[in-house]
């Protein structure tokens, strides 16, 4: 029987004020008809309809979505192949080495994997836009997917695998109807982490970026750098909800999957 | 070996004893979670060095009762008594008694000596006495050798002596058990049941113990309240509680039993004859317990214990009452004892036991025998709920 | 062993993820380590080429030249942010730990309904924008911004507090952000904690605060230190909220190497100042690593 005092009441209340009342500050704020972003002005929408008039913004959000989808995806499956690998590979030639460049870009400062993957990309003279985004994200959030999905091979029960094996189905067979069924859910988490990091991410993309090839949080970023906009207000609110409407739904669908998982 | 013999103390009867005050008293104790009512207005009586046991399955309150007098629920009604006085409103940390836990929540950071100090320090006990008492009570549960493990170092049995020491260290009116052998194999229970018996006696505590396990209670406790729904069913001595339930849930809770419906045929010097469902007619020595005047006619229980019962291949001479014929329909062997499944022509199953007395015996029971069940009038109990 | 029995599938599960780092994060790692032991030259690309054999291989080992880290130890400046990456990550940290510790510990106290729903509000503030987490606090500490406003209205303060642009600023822009990663580790400690350890020591006589200092903490020190350190080693690379929140005196080493890099060019300092970042975590790293090691075996 844990008790729940008054005083976790309030720890609990001031907590969830202070992660939240920024960003509902800030989407309350996105439709103020003034200019003068800490004024308020009277509610209005015309932020959004100047958003949907602004081609370079509209761009740059295009270029993050397919960025975004494609590296989420591709992370994915190296992601859950890293997994497997680490799992289930057994020994091989490189272990540790392959072991360390899985988890180092989970602790590694921004900064220098963006520096290093851009002096890669010199040094081979590829040229910089949207691939060399795309792959600077799928190599930094396959390590994050491998480590979702290898939490949860870790946990579910090897006899499983082996009564299907010992019912006479093939390894490959085993692995399709039996292991990736059970560690689906921990690939579509992965998938969604690998999306949303491919999103939100600023300083890997500003490195490994060229012409053409501006995302979202770049755009937003030298626009905040002159000061708040309501349409970069707009932007943000625009993101958020899809990103809670994103994660509910996920979490809902979650739920409805495994009805009778205890925990 | 009178020591075998456990709690059986014939000269201790407080509860018979209207002169002894109580010593822990449950006044009209209700508690209710939301609208889940987990022990509904009971009223308890536990006497000073008593060993009471709280019997009952999972989620009879019995547990609510145990954290109610620790401290760590409040009654939703009612008032809880210790030594004469109320607990009310007294913080857990600041009652005389002492609880060894389920699992024992042994702290897994601090090791044998610090758990069993752990309760001297918050008195504020001087270091010298402190390492006085933890020496003492490590070797009252023979553990001087690992005052310095750490409790994941130690077995099962282990750990509960750690965590019955560190109930103990601080001398408590009254020791609170909380399923304490529910974690230990079947032989290490039976050995420390009648440790716990021993130590309650030559330490002269009061022992509130809360079991699932009917055996438990039996061995070791004074006087057992069976609980069920939030209620006492029954308090009495393990002896009468198992020859003299109160219901048929208590009969049929504690210990295994036989049960036939019947009617009252006829009431006579004190017993009664009654016919079963089954077919049979039952005689039995004493009026059921429990009613005012039972009538002829009226709906009861007959309830006999399978060890009570004779098995025989040949009919009882003269015996026309207490006695049902069947088929052996299984056998159980336990060793000391056989049990067997005996298939009435009525289709109902009865279970009767036999002592395995000796090692061969001649014409043994088998499978589909044709058997007789017989018994005394005063073998079984008849029950009116 | 057995879904990867078959020896082809095996080796290519291994193959495909092995050789996507291999080039995509070892060879970059090691052109940087390469590049920072060439010589100082400003504007791009200044440094040898990357691949021209092994044959001059000795050849290229003496031309290493350490110039670009006795640059980093000469020019006070680079020490300075260093020392002072470390000490705001250290500060931000601690009151990351203050707010975080009563907050994961009041979850972890909750009836279990809610549990879920307070760690789904836990999280999801994570998957929203790190950007815009830091912008939203732009408009709130401007001296003319929604926290003076309201500080000035209520009759606190009579004067706007300078916040935006100063350490503090980056202190609240760091705890908001990684908050979570602070909460999410100490809750995961705290809700698997057995609540009877806390009632056997209010029963052998233990105030509630004395019980949460002699069990509570001891037995979250896993929670505690994991949470720190995911704080911590992101917060000294930190790039963004330094340079959004922060002053043009707010030094953060992450801030360095982003200026060095695309505002001066001198992509040689900037790989030195990169690798040093990287050896001044490692410590931290390899405690993590060893602690995620404990935790899962």
């Amino acid at each position: 029987m844990r008790r729940f005092t008054s005083f976790n009441l309030v720890a609990l209340v001031f907590g969830l004020a202070f992660l939240y009342l920024p960003i509902l500050i800030l989407i309350i704020y996105s439709f103020n008809a003034s200019r003068i972003v800490t004024v308020w002005g009277g509610f209005s929408t015309r932020w959004y309809v100047e958003l949907m008039h602004n081609e370079s913004i509209l761009d740059a959000a295009w270029v993050t979505l397919r960025v975004g989808l494609l590296s989420a995806s591709v992370a994915t499956v190296l992601g859950t192949l890293a997994a497997l690998a680490l799992v289930r590979g057994g020994r091989f030639w490189g272990r540790t080495l392959f072991s360390g460049m899985v988890f180092a870009p989970l602790v590694m400062p921004e900064v220098i994997t963006g520096l290093s993957l851009l002096l890669l990309f010199v040094a081979i003279n590829f040229d910089r836009g949207f691939w060399t985004v795309t792959i600077a994200h799928i190599t930094f959030s396959m390590c994050f997917v491998a480590v979702v999905v290898q939490s949860r091979l870790l946990s579910f029960d090897r006899s499983l695998e082996e009564a299907a094996l010992d019912l006479g189905a093939t390894p490959v067979k085993t692995f399709f109807a039996v292991t990736l069924p059970l560690i689906a859910p921990a690939v579509i988490a992965g998938w969604m982490l690998a999306f949303s990091l491919s999103l939100d991410d600023l300083v890997i993309a500003s490195f490994t970026t060229g012409p053409g090839a501006t995302t979202l949080p770049m755009k937003i970023y030298s626009q905040v750098r002159r000061g708040v906009t309501p349409e970069i207000n707009a932007v943000c609110t625009i993101l958020v909800a899809l990103v809670t409407l994103g994660v509910l739904t996920a979490s809902i669908l979650g739920k409805a999957r495994s009805p009778a998982r205890t925990p | 070996m009178a020591k075998m013999l456990g709690p059986v103390r014939r000269a201790f009867q407080p509860w018979n004893d209207p002169s002894q005050p109580p010593f822990i008293e449950f006044r009209n104790v209700t508690k209710r979670f939301g609208d889940f009512t987990a022990v509904d207005n009971q009223s308890i009586t536990v006497y000073e060095r008593e060993f009471y046991a709280l019997l009952g399955p999972s989620g009879c309150g019995k547990t609510t009762l145990l954290r109610m007098l620790a401290g760590f629920e409040e009654p939703s009604e009612g008032e809880i008594f210790l030594d004469g006085r109320p607990l009310t409103g007294v913080p857990p940390h600041k009652r005389p008694v002492n609880m060894m836990f389920q699992s024992y929540a042994l702290f897994p950071h601090m090791n044998v000596a610090d758990n069993i100090a752990f309760g001297l320090k918050q008195e504020g006990m001087a270091k010298a006495d402190i390492a006085v008492r933890v020496e003492e009570m490590l070797r009252l549960v023979k553990l001087q050798d690992f005052a310095r493990r750490k409790p994941a170092q130690l077995s099962g049995g282990q750990q509960q002596r750690v965590a019955l020491a560190r109930a103990l260290a601080k001398r408590p009116k009254v020791l609170l058990l909380d399923e304490p052998l529910g974690a230990l194999d079947k032989k290490l229970r039976e050995e420390t049941q009648f440790e716990l018996t021993d130590l309650q006696e030559s330490l002269g505590l009061t022992f509130l113990i809360v079991t699932h396990d009917q055996e438990e209670a039996m061995t070791m406790a004074d006087r057992i309240a069976v609980m069920d729904h939030g209620r006492v069913i029954q308090v009495a001595t393990p002896a009468v509680i198992y020859e003299a339930p109160a219901s048929r849930y208590i009969a049929d809770f504690v210990g295994d039993v036989n049960i036939f419906e019947g009617r009252i045929a006829h009431l006579e010097n004190g017993g009664l004859t009654m016919t079963t469902a089954a077919g049979f007619t039952v005689e039995v020595a004493e009026m059921p317990q429990g009613v005012a005047r039972p009538q002829a006619g009226e709906t009861i229980w007959f309830a006999i214990r399978p060890e009570k019962m004779v098995i025989s291949h040949e009919r009882p001479p003269n015996a026309t009452t207490n006695v049902i014929e069947g088929e052996v329909w299984d056998i159980g062997y336990l060793g000391d004892v056989s049990i067997y499944n005996i298939k009435l022509d009525s289709g109902d199953v009865v279970r009767a036991t036999r002592l395995n007395a000796s090692r061969e015996v001649e014409r043994p029971l088998t499978w589909e025998d044709r058997v007789f069940l017989s018994w005394r009038p005063d073998a079984g109990t008849v029950l009116v709920r | 062993m057995h879904a990867l029995r078959s020896f082809f599938a095996r080796r290519v599960v291994i193959a495909i993820p092995y050789l996507w780092l291999a080039v995509f994060f070892l060879a970059p790692f090691l052109i940087v380590l390469k590049i920072s032991f060439s010589a100082t030259a400003i504007a791009m690309p200044p440094y040898a080429p990357v691949f021209d054999g092994l044959a001059n291989l000795w050849e290229r080992v003496q031309d290493l030249s350490f110039d670009n880290y006795v640059w980093l130890t000469e020019d006070a400046l680079y020490i300075k942010a260093y020392l002072s990456s470390v000490k705001i990550a250290l500060i931000s940290t601690v009151i990351t730990l203050l707010i975080g510790y009563p907050l994961a510990l009041a979850m972890a106290r909750a009836p279990d309904r809610i549990r879920p729903l307070l760690l789904m509000a836990i999280i999801l503030p994570f998957w929203t924008s790190f950007l815009i987490r830091v912008y939203a606090w732009i408009g709130i500490l401007k001296p003319e911004g929604l926290l003076n406003q309201l500080l000035l209205s209520l009759g606190v303060i009579d004067q706007p507090l300078t916040i935006i642009n100063t350490n503090w600023a980056v202190y609240i822009g760091i705890v908001y952000s990684y908050l979570p990663f602070m909460v999410l580790p100490l809750y995961a400690t705290l809700e698997k904690m057995d609540y009877r350890l806390i009632e056997a020591a209010n029963d052998l006589g233990a105030t509630p605060l004395g019980a949460f200092w002699k069990i509570t903490v001891p037995l979250s020190v896993p929670g505690i230190l994991a949470g720190s350190l995911l704080v911590f080693i992101p917060a000294v690379g930190e790039f963004v909220i330094p340079d959004l929140l922060g002053g043009s005196d707010t030094l953060m080493i992450g801030r360095t190497l982003w200026v060095e890099f695309f505002y001066n060019r001198d992509w040689p300092v900037a790989s030195a100042v990169a690798i040093v970042l990287l050896l001044l975590l490692v410590v931290p790293i390899v405690i993590f690593q060893k602690m995620q090691q404990r935790a899962s075996s």
